[in-house]
Protein backbone atom coordinates (compact mmCIF):
# COMPACT_ATOMS: atom_id res chain seq x y z
CA UNK A 1 0.00 0.00 0.00
CA UNK A 2 1.40 3.56 -0.99
CA UNK A 3 -0.82 6.72 0.15
CA UNK A 4 0.00 8.18 -4.00
CA UNK A 5 -2.49 10.65 -4.74
CA UNK A 6 -4.76 10.31 -7.94
CA UNK A 7 -2.57 13.07 -9.74
CA UNK A 8 0.78 11.46 -8.86
CA UNK A 9 -0.21 7.89 -9.62
CA UNK A 10 -1.16 9.44 -13.01
CA UNK A 11 2.14 11.44 -13.87
CA UNK A 12 3.69 8.41 -12.94
CA UNK A 13 7.68 9.94 -14.13
CA UNK A 14 6.81 12.31 -16.80
CA UNK A 15 7.17 11.46 -19.98
CA UNK A 16 10.36 9.98 -20.93
CA UNK A 17 10.23 12.09 -24.82
CA UNK A 18 10.75 9.34 -26.98
CA UNK A 19 8.67 6.82 -29.17
CA UNK A 20 8.40 9.30 -31.95
CA UNK A 21 11.42 7.88 -33.96
CA UNK A 22 10.32 4.30 -32.98
CA UNK A 23 7.00 5.29 -34.43
CA UNK A 24 8.22 7.04 -37.51
CA UNK A 25 11.32 3.77 -38.44
CA UNK A 26 8.40 1.29 -37.88
CA UNK A 27 6.23 3.20 -40.68
CA UNK A 28 9.04 3.42 -42.83
CA UNK A 29 10.50 0.71 -42.69
CA UNK A 30 6.52 -1.32 -43.00
CA UNK A 31 6.18 0.63 -46.68
CA UNK A 32 9.57 -0.61 -46.92
CA UNK A 33 9.18 -4.44 -45.96
CA UNK A 34 5.98 -3.93 -48.11
CA UNK A 35 7.54 -3.53 -51.33
CA UNK A 36 11.10 -5.62 -50.46
CA UNK A 37 9.92 -8.79 -49.14
CA UNK A 38 7.08 -9.26 -52.36
CA UNK A 39 10.06 -8.64 -54.70
CA UNK A 40 12.65 -11.15 -52.21
CA UNK A 41 10.02 -13.87 -52.08
CA UNK A 42 9.92 -14.06 -56.09
CA UNK A 43 13.82 -13.92 -56.31
CA UNK A 44 14.06 -16.60 -53.53
CA UNK A 45 11.43 -18.48 -55.13
CA UNK A 46 12.88 -18.81 -58.16
CA UNK A 47 16.05 -19.82 -56.47
CA UNK A 48 14.33 -22.71 -54.88
CA UNK A 49 14.70 -26.44 -55.69
CA UNK A 50 17.43 -25.37 -57.94
CA UNK A 51 21.35 -26.78 -57.70
CA UNK A 52 23.95 -24.84 -56.32
CA UNK A 53 25.66 -23.37 -59.35
CA UNK A 54 22.46 -21.58 -60.55
CA UNK A 55 21.87 -20.41 -56.92
CA UNK A 56 25.05 -18.95 -56.19
CA UNK A 57 24.74 -17.27 -60.20
CA UNK A 58 21.38 -15.64 -58.95
CA UNK A 59 22.92 -14.59 -54.96
CA UNK A 60 25.94 -13.21 -56.66
CA UNK A 61 24.11 -11.14 -58.74
CA UNK A 62 24.25 -7.31 -56.66
CA UNK A 63 20.28 -7.01 -56.71
CA UNK A 64 19.20 -10.08 -55.00
CA UNK A 65 22.14 -10.18 -53.07
CA UNK A 66 21.91 -6.43 -51.79
CA UNK A 67 17.94 -7.15 -51.60
CA UNK A 68 17.97 -9.98 -49.54
CA UNK A 69 20.71 -8.19 -47.57
CA UNK A 70 17.99 -5.27 -47.11
CA UNK A 71 15.27 -7.65 -45.72
CA UNK A 72 17.81 -9.45 -43.35
CA UNK A 73 18.34 -6.37 -41.90
CA UNK A 74 15.56 -4.05 -42.08
CA UNK A 75 12.95 -6.95 -41.58
CA UNK A 76 15.00 -8.13 -38.32
CA UNK A 77 15.19 -4.46 -36.82
CA UNK A 78 11.62 -4.32 -37.50
CA UNK A 79 10.77 -7.44 -35.83
CA UNK A 80 12.89 -6.60 -32.96
CA UNK A 81 11.23 -3.58 -32.17
CA UNK A 82 8.14 -4.89 -32.96
CA UNK A 83 8.63 -7.73 -30.84
CA UNK A 84 9.89 -5.36 -28.13
CA UNK A 85 6.54 -3.47 -28.59
CA UNK A 86 4.61 -6.53 -28.11
CA UNK A 87 6.65 -7.41 -24.91
CA UNK A 88 5.82 -4.59 -23.29
CA UNK A 89 2.14 -4.77 -23.73
CA UNK A 90 1.84 -8.06 -22.15
CA UNK A 91 4.83 -8.34 -19.48
CA UNK A 92 5.78 -6.69 -16.37
CA UNK A 93 8.73 -6.25 -14.02
CA UNK A 94 11.68 -8.22 -14.59
CA UNK A 95 10.34 -10.26 -16.96
CA UNK A 96 9.69 -7.52 -19.11
CA UNK A 97 13.21 -6.86 -19.15
CA UNK A 98 14.65 -10.23 -19.52
CA UNK A 99 12.07 -10.72 -22.59
CA UNK A 100 13.16 -7.42 -24.08
CA UNK A 101 17.06 -8.17 -24.04
CA UNK A 102 16.54 -11.60 -25.24
CA UNK A 103 14.22 -10.42 -28.18
CA UNK A 104 17.20 -7.60 -29.19
CA UNK A 105 19.54 -10.33 -29.17
CA UNK A 106 18.21 -13.11 -30.76
CA UNK A 107 17.04 -10.73 -33.78
CA UNK A 108 20.81 -9.34 -34.03
CA UNK A 109 21.59 -12.98 -34.34
CA UNK A 110 19.56 -13.80 -36.57
CA UNK A 111 20.54 -11.51 -38.55
CA UNK A 112 24.19 -11.98 -38.28
CA UNK A 113 23.69 -15.56 -39.31
CA UNK A 114 21.16 -14.46 -42.25
CA UNK A 115 24.13 -12.04 -43.58
CA UNK A 116 26.90 -14.88 -43.22
CA UNK A 117 24.91 -17.38 -45.03
CA UNK A 118 24.08 -15.22 -47.52
CA UNK A 119 28.14 -13.73 -47.72
CA UNK A 120 29.12 -17.87 -47.72
CA UNK A 121 26.44 -18.86 -51.07
CA UNK A 122 27.50 -15.37 -52.72
CA UNK A 123 30.61 -14.78 -52.60
CA UNK B 1 -0.22 -7.12 -17.66
CA UNK B 2 -2.30 -8.99 -19.37
CA UNK B 3 -4.38 -11.21 -17.28
CA UNK B 4 -6.17 -14.06 -18.97
CA UNK B 5 -7.99 -15.36 -15.62
CA UNK B 6 -9.99 -13.33 -13.24
CA UNK B 7 -8.50 -13.25 -9.68
CA UNK B 8 -10.28 -15.52 -7.42
CA UNK B 9 -11.97 -12.79 -5.96
CA UNK B 10 -13.66 -11.31 -8.95
CA UNK B 11 -14.82 -15.17 -10.33
CA UNK B 12 -18.46 -14.24 -10.97
CA UNK B 13 -21.12 -16.48 -9.60
CA UNK B 14 -24.69 -17.11 -11.11
CA UNK B 15 -26.87 -15.16 -8.13
CA UNK B 16 -30.35 -14.29 -6.94
CA UNK B 17 -33.51 -14.31 -9.48
CA UNK B 18 -36.49 -12.16 -8.73
CA UNK B 19 -40.11 -13.38 -9.13
CA UNK B 20 -41.01 -12.88 -12.72
CA UNK B 21 -43.98 -10.37 -12.76
CA UNK B 22 -47.59 -11.61 -15.13
CA UNK B 23 -47.39 -10.04 -18.92
CA UNK B 24 -46.44 -10.84 -22.50
CA UNK B 25 -43.89 -8.88 -22.89
CA UNK B 26 -41.66 -9.46 -19.76
CA UNK B 27 -37.47 -9.19 -20.54
CA UNK B 28 -34.95 -10.58 -18.47
CA UNK B 29 -32.00 -8.70 -17.68
CA UNK B 30 -28.80 -10.36 -16.07
CA UNK B 31 -26.85 -7.52 -13.97
CA UNK B 32 -23.48 -7.96 -12.54
CA UNK B 33 -23.74 -7.14 -8.61
CA UNK B 34 -20.83 -7.07 -6.36
CA UNK B 35 -21.15 -5.59 -2.75
CA UNK B 36 -17.76 -4.86 -0.99
CA UNK B 37 -19.43 -5.13 2.52
CA UNK B 38 -20.50 -8.62 2.93
CA UNK B 39 -17.38 -10.33 1.30
CA UNK B 40 -18.75 -12.18 -1.15
CA UNK B 41 -17.29 -12.70 -4.79
CA UNK B 42 -19.73 -11.17 -7.70
CA UNK B 43 -22.62 -12.45 -8.55
CA UNK B 44 -25.07 -12.18 -11.62
CA UNK B 45 -28.41 -11.50 -10.50
CA UNK B 46 -31.46 -12.07 -12.68
CA UNK B 47 -34.37 -9.55 -13.11
CA UNK B 48 -37.94 -9.79 -15.00
CA UNK B 49 -39.06 -6.41 -16.10
CA UNK B 50 -42.54 -6.01 -17.84
CA UNK B 51 -41.90 -4.11 -20.73
CA UNK B 52 -45.15 -2.45 -21.27
CA UNK B 53 -44.39 -0.76 -18.47
CA UNK B 54 -41.30 0.88 -18.82
CA UNK B 55 -39.30 3.43 -21.21
CA UNK B 56 -37.59 2.72 -23.79
CA UNK B 57 -33.82 3.10 -22.85
CA UNK B 58 -31.72 0.32 -20.83
CA UNK B 59 -31.48 3.01 -17.90
CA UNK B 60 -35.30 3.62 -18.16
CA UNK B 61 -35.47 -0.59 -17.09
CA UNK B 62 -32.56 0.25 -14.54
CA UNK B 63 -34.61 2.63 -12.72
CA UNK B 64 -37.69 0.69 -12.67
CA UNK B 65 -35.41 -2.38 -11.21
CA UNK B 66 -34.48 0.15 -8.64
CA UNK B 67 -37.30 1.35 -7.66
CA UNK B 68 -39.95 -1.40 -7.85
CA UNK B 69 -37.74 -4.70 -7.50
CA UNK B 70 -34.59 -4.46 -5.84
CA UNK B 71 -33.57 -0.78 -4.05
CA UNK B 72 -29.89 -2.17 -3.43
CA UNK B 73 -29.06 -2.38 -7.14
CA UNK B 74 -26.66 0.49 -7.73
CA UNK B 75 -25.29 2.28 -10.62
CA UNK B 76 -24.36 5.91 -11.70
CA UNK B 77 -27.15 8.09 -13.91
CA UNK B 78 -28.14 11.76 -13.85
CA UNK B 79 -29.01 13.90 -16.90
CA UNK B 80 -30.59 10.59 -18.86
CA UNK B 81 -29.68 12.02 -21.92
CA UNK B 82 -26.53 11.23 -23.04
CA UNK B 83 -24.59 14.48 -21.74
CA UNK B 84 -23.32 13.99 -18.51
CA UNK B 85 -21.54 10.38 -19.34
CA UNK B 86 -22.31 9.03 -15.64
CA UNK B 87 -24.67 5.70 -16.79
CA UNK B 88 -21.70 4.10 -19.26
CA UNK B 89 -21.65 0.60 -18.32
CA UNK B 90 -21.14 -2.73 -20.90
CA UNK B 91 -24.43 -3.31 -21.93
CA UNK B 92 -24.41 -6.52 -24.10
CA UNK B 93 -20.40 -6.89 -24.42
CA UNK B 94 -20.94 -2.80 -25.67
CA UNK B 95 -19.82 -0.34 -23.64
CA UNK B 96 -22.16 2.72 -23.81
CA UNK B 97 -24.22 5.01 -22.14
CA UNK B 98 -27.79 3.23 -20.83
CA UNK B 99 -29.32 6.26 -21.14
CA UNK B 100 -29.13 6.27 -24.75
CA UNK B 101 -29.08 2.90 -25.65
CA UNK B 102 -32.41 1.50 -26.47
CA UNK B 103 -33.76 -1.76 -25.79
CA UNK B 104 -34.59 -2.45 -29.32
CA UNK B 105 -30.77 -2.28 -29.92
CA UNK B 106 -29.91 -5.38 -28.01
CA UNK B 107 -31.28 -8.79 -29.16
CA UNK B 108 -32.33 -11.65 -26.58
CA UNK B 109 -31.82 -11.40 -22.70
CA UNK B 110 -30.57 -7.90 -21.59
CA UNK B 111 -26.69 -8.47 -20.00
CA UNK B 112 -25.68 -5.49 -18.22
CA UNK B 113 -21.57 -5.20 -16.82
CA UNK B 114 -19.49 -2.39 -15.28
CA UNK B 115 -17.18 -0.70 -17.61
CA UNK B 116 -14.30 -3.52 -17.90
CA UNK B 117 -11.10 -4.22 -16.52
CA UNK B 118 -11.54 -1.24 -13.64
CA UNK B 119 -12.18 -1.79 -10.10
CA UNK B 120 -15.42 -1.69 -9.28
CA UNK B 121 -16.88 0.12 -6.63
CA UNK B 122 -20.47 -1.47 -6.50
CA UNK B 123 -22.44 -3.08 -8.59
CA UNK B 124 -22.34 -0.88 -11.67
CA UNK B 125 -19.94 1.70 -10.51
CA UNK B 126 -16.58 2.12 -11.45
CA UNK B 127 -13.89 3.33 -9.74
CA UNK B 128 -13.23 6.76 -11.73
CA UNK B 129 -10.23 7.85 -10.13
CA UNK B 130 -7.48 7.12 -12.26
CA UNK B 131 -8.92 7.91 -15.38
CA UNK B 132 -10.07 11.53 -14.17
CA UNK B 133 -6.53 12.07 -12.99
CA UNK B 134 -4.98 11.09 -16.44
CA UNK B 135 -7.70 13.55 -17.59
CA UNK B 136 -6.75 16.36 -15.45
CA UNK B 137 -2.59 15.43 -16.24
CA UNK B 138 -3.47 16.81 -19.75
CA UNK B 139 -4.07 20.34 -18.62
CA UNK B 140 -7.78 20.56 -20.23
CA UNK B 141 -8.15 24.28 -20.01
CA UNK B 142 -6.91 26.77 -22.21
CA UNK B 143 -3.04 27.78 -21.82
CA UNK B 144 -1.82 31.25 -22.55
CA UNK B 145 1.36 33.35 -22.33
CA UNK B 146 -0.07 36.94 -24.54
CA UNK B 147 -1.01 39.14 -22.21
CA UNK B 148 -5.29 38.81 -21.96
CA UNK B 149 -7.02 40.62 -24.76
CA UNK B 150 -9.23 43.71 -23.61
CA UNK B 151 -12.86 41.23 -25.22
CA UNK B 152 -12.21 37.80 -26.06
CA UNK B 153 -9.81 35.48 -27.47
CA UNK B 154 -10.46 35.23 -31.42
CA UNK B 155 -10.86 32.11 -33.43
CA UNK B 156 -11.68 32.02 -37.53
CA UNK B 157 -14.32 29.95 -38.39
CA UNK B 158 -12.23 27.25 -40.07
CA UNK B 159 -10.34 27.08 -36.94
CA UNK B 160 -12.90 26.41 -34.83
CA UNK B 161 -14.14 24.19 -36.95
CA UNK B 162 -11.37 21.54 -36.17
CA UNK B 163 -13.05 21.40 -32.47
CA UNK B 164 -15.87 19.11 -33.97
CA UNK B 165 -15.60 15.78 -33.20
CA UNK B 166 -13.58 16.84 -30.27
CA UNK B 167 -15.63 18.54 -27.76
CA UNK B 168 -18.02 16.95 -27.64
CA UNK B 169 -16.39 14.18 -25.33
CA UNK B 170 -18.19 14.09 -22.30
CA UNK B 171 -15.41 11.63 -20.55
CA UNK B 172 -18.00 8.63 -20.01
CA UNK B 173 -14.62 6.39 -20.28
CA UNK B 174 -16.55 3.79 -22.97
CA UNK B 175 -13.67 4.04 -24.98
CA UNK B 176 -10.76 3.91 -22.59
CA UNK B 177 -12.43 0.80 -21.21
CA UNK B 178 -12.70 -0.75 -24.26
CA UNK B 179 -9.06 -0.29 -25.22
CA UNK B 180 -7.51 -3.51 -24.66
CA UNK B 181 -3.78 -1.32 -24.10
CA UNK B 182 -5.54 0.75 -21.41
CA UNK B 183 -6.33 -2.68 -19.88
CA UNK B 184 -3.30 -4.05 -19.73
CA UNK B 185 -1.17 -0.72 -19.26
CA UNK B 186 -3.83 1.78 -17.99
CA UNK B 187 -1.31 2.99 -14.99
CA UNK B 188 0.84 4.01 -17.55
CA UNK B 189 -1.43 4.84 -21.01
CA UNK B 190 -3.48 7.66 -21.11
CA UNK B 191 -5.96 5.80 -22.85
CA UNK B 192 -8.02 6.85 -26.12
CA UNK B 193 -10.20 9.31 -23.89
CA UNK B 194 -7.32 11.65 -22.24
CA UNK B 195 -5.79 11.62 -25.40
CA UNK B 196 -8.46 12.79 -27.52
CA UNK B 197 -8.85 15.63 -24.88
CA UNK B 198 -5.14 16.66 -25.20
CA UNK B 199 -5.50 16.67 -29.06
CA UNK B 200 -8.46 18.79 -28.22
CA UNK B 201 -6.11 21.54 -26.88
CA UNK B 202 -3.41 20.84 -28.93
CA UNK B 203 -5.28 21.94 -32.05
CA UNK B 204 -6.88 24.84 -30.63
CA UNK B 205 -5.61 28.13 -32.24
CA UNK B 206 -5.78 29.89 -29.01
CA UNK B 207 -3.35 27.96 -26.85
CA UNK B 208 -0.30 28.55 -26.91
CA UNK B 209 0.97 25.56 -24.84
CA UNK B 210 1.30 23.16 -28.00
CA UNK B 211 4.90 22.54 -27.42
CA UNK B 212 4.74 21.50 -24.04
CA UNK B 213 2.08 19.87 -24.65
CA UNK B 214 3.45 17.40 -27.25
CA UNK B 215 6.29 17.11 -25.32
CA UNK B 216 4.68 15.44 -22.08
CA UNK B 217 2.74 12.98 -24.64
CA UNK B 218 6.55 11.95 -26.22
CA UNK B 219 6.46 8.65 -24.15
CA UNK B 220 6.43 5.15 -25.55
CA UNK B 221 3.43 4.59 -22.86
CA UNK B 222 1.81 7.84 -22.38
CA UNK B 223 0.95 7.96 -26.35
CA UNK B 224 2.49 5.30 -28.44
CA UNK B 225 0.87 2.24 -26.59
CA UNK B 226 -1.76 3.06 -29.25
CA UNK B 227 -1.98 0.36 -31.56
CA UNK B 228 -4.86 1.78 -33.83
CA UNK B 229 -7.31 -1.01 -32.71
CA UNK B 230 -9.99 1.48 -33.05
CA UNK B 231 -12.10 -0.16 -30.59
CA UNK B 232 -12.27 3.51 -28.92
CA UNK B 233 -14.12 4.56 -31.72
CA UNK B 234 -16.53 1.60 -32.65
CA UNK B 235 -17.76 1.98 -28.97
CA UNK B 236 -17.93 5.90 -28.58
CA UNK B 237 -21.60 6.10 -27.80
CA UNK B 238 -21.44 10.35 -29.01
CA UNK B 239 -19.94 8.72 -32.37
CA UNK B 240 -16.20 10.21 -32.03
CA UNK B 241 -13.52 8.93 -33.05
CA UNK B 242 -10.36 8.96 -30.46
CA UNK B 243 -7.99 6.69 -33.01
CA UNK B 244 -8.06 9.63 -35.31
CA UNK B 245 -7.16 12.51 -32.58
CA UNK B 246 -4.32 9.83 -31.40
CA UNK B 247 -2.92 9.33 -35.05
CA UNK B 248 -2.90 13.61 -35.56
CA UNK B 249 -0.72 13.55 -32.46
CA UNK B 250 1.28 11.17 -33.87
CA UNK B 251 1.69 12.78 -37.00
CA UNK B 252 1.93 16.62 -35.45
CA UNK B 253 5.25 14.67 -33.08
CA UNK B 254 6.63 13.15 -36.14
CA UNK B 255 6.36 16.10 -38.10
CA UNK B 256 8.61 18.60 -35.96
CA UNK B 257 11.14 15.87 -36.08
CA UNK B 258 11.19 14.86 -39.69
Amino acid sequence: MRYLTDRKRAIGRGASGTGTEHHWYMTVSAVGLAVMVPTFLIIFGKALGQGYAEVHATFARPLPAILTAMVLVVGLNHFRRGAQLMIEDYTRGVSRKIAVIFVITFSYFLMACGLFALAKIAL
Amino acid sequence: MVQFTLPKNSKIRVGKTWPKPDGQNVRMFSIYRWNPDDGKNPQVDTYFVDMDTCGPMILDALIKIKTEIDPTLTFRRSCREGICGSCAMNIDGINTLACIYGMDEVKGDVKIYPLPHMPVIKDLIPDLNHFYAQHASIMPWLETKTNRPGKEWKQSIEDRKKLDGLYECVMCASCSTSCPSYWWNGDRYLGPAALLHAYRWIVDSRDEATGERLDDLEDPFKLYRCHTIMNCAKTCPKGLNPARAIAHIKKMLVDRTV
